[in-house]
C-alpha cells in the first residue's frame, strides 16, 4: 500500500527504508557513527531507535559570506551513502543554492518554517556576517544579521558550518574589508556547535546532525565549539606520516626524493601540528584519501585565521614575519649605536683622565 | 586572543621584538666593551698576545686536573647541559628551519626521538645544577636574583618544547605559542644578564691568554 503521509511525518527510519537502505546497512551507520563519536557501544541500540523514530526534523540554511563550498562538499559526494541519505532525509525548509523557490517565495518558506516550527527548527549557517556595512550582503533586502538574528530566536539549535562561519573565515582575513565575523560574535545567547573547516567534512556534519537526532542535545564540545568526537586529534597525530617526523625524514620540496617517498611534509608548510580535524581518520572523496595523502600539506583550514597563518607553504616553526630584514636593519642601527656610545665613553674616559690631579704628600699633609 | 592568533603574535610581531631587543643588546653591548679597550703595557712584550689569546679560547675548553678534582660536577653537569642545549636548538629540523629562514643556511637535523632524549638529560643536568648551587654553601651564598632569572629562562625553553611536542595538558597551536614565546623571554634577557658569556667568554677568554703571552707566560 503506497504510503501517502506528507515527507515531514514519516520518520527517519520510514524514509530510508523508501530509499532502499537495509536494517543491516542502517545498524553499521549507526555502529560507526557511534564510533566515531566516541560513544559506548552500548547504545548503538539506542542510537538506531531514537534515528529510526526521528521525524524530519525543519533545517533552515542560511548563506552569508561564502563560496558555496560548504554546500558543494556536502552535495558532492560520488555515490550515494546513508549520510546523504540522513541529511536528505531532514525537512531542509530554506537553503539558497538548494531551494526550488526564489525572491519572496523563498523567504515566505523561510518565514512559514519558522513560525510552523518555533524552538524546535535547526539553523545551520555558513559564512560570514559583514558588520561593516551592512548592505555588503543582503538575501531580499534584509542584511545578513538582521536574518540571522531573526531566524536563530526561534532555533532549538545552531550549527556553524565551514569556517566562514565558525571563525570568520575568508572574508574575516586580513584587512577584513567587511567587517566580517563569525556567528559566535554575534550570537551570544545560545550555543553555537562549530564545524569548521574549508569546507568541512560532510560525515563531521551529518554525525552532529546524527547526534542532535539521538539525544536531543549538542555533543560535547572543545573550547572552539567544535565537537570533540571529530576535533579531538590532531591532523599530525592521526597522520600516517607521522613516522617520518619522527625519524626526521622531510620532503624538501614537492618534486624530490622525499615527495616521492611519502615523507613527511612539515617542511613545505605543513600546518597538521596545529590543526585539529578528523581528515586523516575520515578522508574524503567517499574515503579516498586526504590532502596530505595527495602530497600537499595541510594548510589548517579548521582553525581560526588560517589565511593570515602567515603563507602555506611556510613551516609552522618558522617566524611569519621578514626577520632577516629586520636583523640587517637593527644590526646596522646598533653597530652605530655601539660605535657611539663607545666614542662616548672614551670621551668620558679621557676627560676623567685629562682632569685627574695627581695627590701629593703635600696634599695628604693637609 | 584564540591560541592561534596567540600563536600568530608570537610568530610575527613577537619574534620581531625579540629579534630587535636581542640583536641590539648584544651588538651594542659588544661594541661598548671591544671600544673600552686596555690600557696601554709600556713594558717590552714577553711574546705574542694573538698566538696566547687565540690559544687560550680553546684550552679552557678542557679543565686542568686540580680544577676537574674540585669542582668535577659542576663541570661534568656543565658540559652535559650546554652540549645538551646545543643539539636542542641547532640540531631539530623545525629549529633548523627557524635559522634557514633567517640566515638561509641549513644543515641536516637530528632523529626527533634523539633530540626528545637530549632534551629530557639536559633538562635533568640544569635541575641538578640548581639543587646542586643550594647544597653547597659556597655557592648557595654566591647566587642572587640574576642566576635563578638566568636559569628559569634557560630552562623554560626546553621543559615547554618538551610539553609542547609531546602534547601535555593542552592544545598544540597554545602549547607551541609558549614554547616560542619562552625563547623569546630568553632572547629579550639573554643581553643583560651574564647569558651574555655565550658571545664575551671568546672576549674574555682571549684577553686572558693575551696578558699572559703579553709577559710571556702560559695562560
Amino acid at each position: 500500500m503506497t504510503d501517502l503521509r506528507n515527507g515531514k511525518d514519516k520518520t527517519l527510519g520510514e524514509i530510508l527504508r523508501s530509499q532502499g537502505i537495509s536494517r543491516r546497512s542502517f545498524l553499521k551507520f549507526c555502529a560507526a557513527t557511534a564510533s566515531m563519536m566516541s560513544i559506548s557501544p552500548a547504545l548503538i541500540p539506542k542510537i538506531a531507535h531514537a534515528l529510526e523514530n526521528a521525524r524530519r526534523p525543519s533545517v533552515i540554511w542560511l548563506s552569508f559570506q561564502e563560496c558555496t563550498g560548504c554546500t558543494e562538499s556536502l552535495t558532492r559526494a560520488h555515490t550515494t551513502t546513508i549520510e546523504s541519505l540522513i541529511f536528505d532525509s531532514i525537512s531542509l525548509d530554506y537553503h539558497h543554492t538548494l531551494q526550488a523557490a526564489s525572491g519572496h517565495a523563498a523567504e515566505a518558506a523561510r518565514e512559514a518554517a519558522m513560525r510552523e516550527n518555533d524552538g524546535k527548527y535547526l539553523l545551520v549557517v555558513d559564512g560570514s556576517i559583514p558588520l561593516g556595512n551592512p548592505g555588503y550582503s543582503t538575501i531580499a533586502g534584509i542584511s545578513n544579521y538582521d536574518m540571522l538574528m531573526e531566524t536563530a530566536k526561534g532555533a532549538a539549535a545552531i550549527i556553524a558550518v565551514g569556517t566562514c562561519a565558525t571563525y570568520g573565515g575568508l572574508p574575516h582575513a586580513n584587512p577584513n574589508p567587511t567587517g566580517a565575523v563569525s556567528l559566535n560574535e554575534v550570537i551570544k545567547d545560545k550555543p553555537v556547535i562549530n564545524v569548521p573547516g574549508c569546507p568541512p567534512i560532510p560525515v563531521v556534519i551529518t554525525g552532529v546532525l546524527a547526534h542532535y537526532l539521538t539525544f536531543g542535545s549538542i555533543p560535547d564540545l572543545d573550547h572552539l565549539g567544535r565537537p570533540r568526537a571529530f576535533y579531538g586529534n590532531s591532523i599530525h597525530d592521526r597522520c600516517y606520516r607521522r613516522p617520518y617526523y619522527d625519524k626526521g625524514l622531510f620532503a624538501e620540496t614537492f618534486d624530490d626524493e622525499g615527495a616521492k617517498k611519502g615523507w613527511c611534509l612539515y617542511k613545505l608548510g605543513c600546518k597538521g601540528p596545529t590543526t585539529y580535524n578528523a581528515c586523516a581518520t575520515t578522508k574524503w572523496n567517499d574515503g579516498t584519501s586526504f590532502p596530505i595523502e595527495a602530497g600537499h600539506p595541510c594548510l589548517g583550514c579548521s582553525e581560526p585565521d588560517f589565511w593570515d597563518g602567515g603563507g602555506f607553504y611556510k613551516a609552522l616553526s618558522m617566524p611569519t614575519e621578514n626577520i632577516s630584514k629586520t636583523a640587517v636593519y637593527t644590526a646596522t642601527g646598533a653597530l652605530a649605536a655601539g660605535v657611539a656610545l663607545g666614542t662616548m665613553n672614551q670621551n668620558k674616559k679621557n676627560k676623567a683622565h685629562d682632569s685627574h690631579s695627581k695627590t701629593t704628600v703635600s696634599d695628604l699633609e693637609k | 586572543m584564540t591560541e592561534i592568533e596567540f600563536l600568530g603574535w608570537v610568530r610575527g610581531t613577537g619574534f620581531q621584538l625579540a629579534t630587535v631587543i636581542f640583536i641590539a643588546g648584544v651588538i651594542i653591548r659588544l661594541v661598548e666593551i671591544v671600544m673600552l679597550g686596555r690600557k696601554a703595557n709600556l713594558a717590552e712584550p714577553g711574546g705574542s698576545e694573538m698566538r696566547s689569546g687565540l690559544r687560550t679560547i680553546i684550552s679552557r675548553m678542557i679543565p686542568d686536573k686540580s680544577t676537574f678534582q674540585r669542582s668535577s660536577f659542576t663541570i661534568v653537569s656543565g658540559y652535559i647541559f650546554h652540549i645538551g642545549l646545543f643539539i636542542c636548538i641547532f640540531l631539530f629540523a623545525p629549529h633548523i628551519l627557524v635559522f634557514k629562514d633567517i640566515t638561509g643556511l641549513s644543515w641536516p637535523s637530528l632523529p626527533t626521538p634523539v633530540v626528545d632524549a637530549v632534551t629530557v638529560v639536559t633538562i635533568i643536568s640544569l635541575g641538578s645544577i640548581m639543587l646542586h648551587r643550594y647544597q653547597n654553601c659556597v655557592l648557595k651564598f654566591l647566587t642572587n636574583t640574576e642566576d635563578i632569572l638566568v636559569w628559569i629562562v634557560t630552562l623554560l625553553p626546553l621543559v615547554t618544547g618538551y610539553i609542547a611536542f609531546h602534547r601535555i595538558g593542552s592544545s598544540a597551536p597554545g602549547l607551541i605559542a609558549l614554547h616560542i614565546l619562552s625563547v623569546e623571554i630568553l632572547l629579550v634577557v639573554f643581553p643583560f644578564t651574564k647569558l651574555m658569556h655565550t658571545f664575551t667568554i671568546f672576549l674574555s677568554r682571549w684577553y686572558n691568554g693575551a696578558i699572559s703571552g703579553f709577559r710571556g707566560v702560559e695562560s
